[in-house]
């Protein structure tokens, strides 16, 4: 209907007379539309991490009831029998079969100085041979039987110390960074690889292992070894797929999204409550406009349409804004924090354009709540409000 | 009745409650305008020429009466059917113009056709033709806040007949205008009675405002009195 857009024209045209009130609106919302796509981003991009590191077709065993694999012991006997077992892909060198070790050392912080552990993960051939993403970005792989190590891309942008060349000392040992490595974003790069043997002689760790990692025959079929270990009195070890194992860590960080979303919507509530005060401004101010076009004919449902559309027009404004803003300064942001072994991931917010529907929603929802009810006072404005005194 | 039979009021009574007490403003209003006519109502303040002017457009609501259109009931129409009744029949025209700030003279005009089925050029003609008979084409452009307050009352009446209703109201039209310039006003809905035929009740309180219209009605405490026309 002509009248209704020409009213929304009108209101959003007297939006000037109301200018600061008007913008104090737009900023509210963008302020609640960033947010809420901050945390929904940091949380994305955390699960992200995490989730793309674990491959369905990698069983991962760790001693029963260790939760992650900082906490888990696996002896060398142990390992031979795995070598041993069914459904596990063999490849010239034999059965695709990787223990490894995983200590937590120090590392210093970029920016704020601060201490934060990093795991420092100790592989062997057979290790290496099954991680098929990894690319070396610079230097090449450190040379087993020496204190040579390879940095993942994570670690360098996140940590001092690590550059190629670099020597570091970890207690009584020195290590040479030899190369750097990424894994295509995941968890892996938040992680420092040496040889095996090496940490298990530095960490007096003898001929002991943490966790076994297996290339499976059939991706994400665990039965044929599953069986195996039970049937073996001697193989007291949980058995999962990788893919699985860390998308149970990520989901540690499942927490930020829901703060977000309650962060987010007691702020919502505030912006509410300015904007409804925006809007019921915006009604008086243009009483007189709108008992007039009452006075020529325009109906109250026009009225009532045109306070919606201008309260639309503002909060999508902010959305639009705080959507803008939350990209500038949040997109492939990195951030690092505590994974599931109290090391650091390092991960970067992800703002996916679904969260971006997340924050127009929001925005669109503040919009029309904060318009409803002036709206309603406006369709009911008494017409003889055009006939009053004074300019 | 008169096939020229305008308005009719019978027995209209209009009261405000205010708290706890009734104000009555008219117990027993009896009226008739004919077509063509060019009423001018006057009286002291307060006598409630606004609130008889706001019932004969449909603005306001009597308490009781009845009030006839071309002879058809007006007084108990819905909201919404006296809004329509509103835009196809009434001009409204002002004391202080209620303009649009935001709209240029000629969007202002064009205003009352967007109730209409017309098309865009159509209103673009109507609007062209209202504007030029009040003299104020070279002001199409024009924002209210860029003309006088003459200028703006012209193109208050321009949007008043764009849309040709039947019935001119006007509430204290001049009042917020110098001399001159009120009498141009005057002569322009004296020529919109005379020429174009529009039925016309103007308040005000002016009797030099009063003398453009044909007949003159004193309201007093509710009541129409007789008054020795001065000369
Ligand atoms: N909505 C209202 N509520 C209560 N009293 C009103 C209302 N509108 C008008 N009045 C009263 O009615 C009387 C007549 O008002 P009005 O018609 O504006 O007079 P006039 O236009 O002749 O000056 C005044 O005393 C005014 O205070
Ligand atoms: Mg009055």
């Amino acid at each position: 209907m002509s009248q209704i857009a020409a009213v929304a024209v009108m209101n959003i045209r007297s939006l000037p007379r109301r200018l600061w009130m008007s913008l104090a609106m737009v900023l509210a919302s963008a302020v609640v539309v960033a947010i809420l796509l901050a945390f929904l981003a940091m949380a994305r991009g955390f699960e992200a991490t995490m989730s793309g590191a674990g491959s369905d077709a990698v069983a991962l065993m760790m001693r029963e009831g260790s939760q992650a694999e900082l906490n888990s012991v696996i002896g060398r006997d142990q390992v031979n029998l795995i070598e041993e077992a069914p459904g596990i892909a063999r490849d010239a060198d034999g059965p695709l079969v990787s223990p490894e070790l995983y200590v937590i050392v120090d590392g210093i912080k970029k920016g704020t100085g601060g201490k934060a552990n990093i795991p420092l993960r100790g592989l062997d051939a057979r290790g290496m041979a099954m991680r098929g993403n990894m690319q070396l970005l610079e230097g090449r792989m450190f040379t087993p039987g020496t204190n040579e190590m390879i940095v993942g891309a994570g670690i360098l942008r996140e940590f001092d110390g690590f550059q190629l060349g670099n020597e570091i000392r970890f207690g009584k040992n020195v290590w040479t960074v030899v190369g750097v490595f990424s894994t295509g974003g995941n968890v892996f790069e938040s992680e420092l690889w040496a040889d095996a043997k090496m940490i298990q002689s530095h960490y007096n760790r003898g001929s002991s292992y943490q966790t076994i990692r297996a290339q499976l025959e059939n991706p994400g079929n665990l039965e044929p070894l599953k069986a195996y270990i039970d049937a073996e009195p001697q193989l007291n070890l949980e058995l999962k797929t990788e893919s699985a194992y860390f998308a149970e860590q990520g989901k540690q960080l499942q927490y930020m999204a829901i703060f977000g979303r309650v962060i987010s919507f007691i702020m919502a509530l505030g912006a509410l409550a300015g904007a409804l005060n925006t809007m019921y401004t915006s009604v008086a101010d243009r009483a007189k406009e709108i008992a007039t076009l009452r006075a020529l004919g325009f109906g109250n449902f026009s009225a009532f349409c045109g306070t919606i559309a201008e309260a639309l027009v503002l909060a999508a404004a902010g959305g639009l804004l705080g959507s803008l803003a939350a990209f500038v300064f949040f997109d492939g942001l990195n951030a690092s924090t505590l994974g599931g072994s109290f090391t650091q991931v390092v991960f970067s917010f992800d703002m996916s354009p679904d969260l971006f529907v997340q924050g127009a929603v929001l925005a669109l929802l503040i919009g029309f709540l904060s318009g409803f009810f002036p709206a309603w006072r406006a369709a009911r404005m008494p017409v003889i409000v055009a006939f009053r005194n004074g300019a | 009745m008169s096939q020229d039979l305008l308005f009719q009021l019978n027995g209209v009574s209009k009261s405000f409650v205010k708290g706890k007490e009734e104000i009555s403003i008219f117990s027993d209003l009896n009226l008739t305008i004919e077509r063509g006519d060019f009423v001018a109502i006057m009286g002291p303040s307060g006598s409630g020429k606004t609130t008889l002017l706001n019932m004969l457009g449909g603005v306001d609501q009597p308490s009781g009466g009845e009030v006839s259109f071309d002879g058809a009931r007006v007084d108990n129409l819905s909201e919404s059917a006296l809004t329509r009744w509103r835009a196809h029949n009434i001009g409204f025209i002002f004391q202080f113009y209620n303009l649009m700030p935001m709209l240029n003279a000629a969007r202002n005009v064009e205003l009352p056709l967007l109730l209409t089925k017309l098309s865009k050029a159509q209103r673009r003609k109507n609007v062209e033709t209202a504007l030029a008979l009040v003299g104020l084409s070279d002001r199409a452009k024009h924002m209210p806040s860029e003309m006088s307050g003459g200028q703006q009352q012209r193109v208050a009446i321009a949007r008043a007949i764009v849309s040709d209703p039947k019935l001119l109201l006007c509430d204290e039209p001049t009042g917020d205008l110098d001399r001159t310039t009120a009498d141009e006003i005057l002569e322009m809905l004296q020529l919109l009675n005379r020429d174009h035929g529009k039925t016309i009740v103007m308040v005000t309180h002016d009797p030099a405002a009063a003398k453009y219209a044909n007949r003159t009605l004193h309201l007093d405490k509710g009541k129409f009195v007789q008054r020795e026309l001065v000369a």
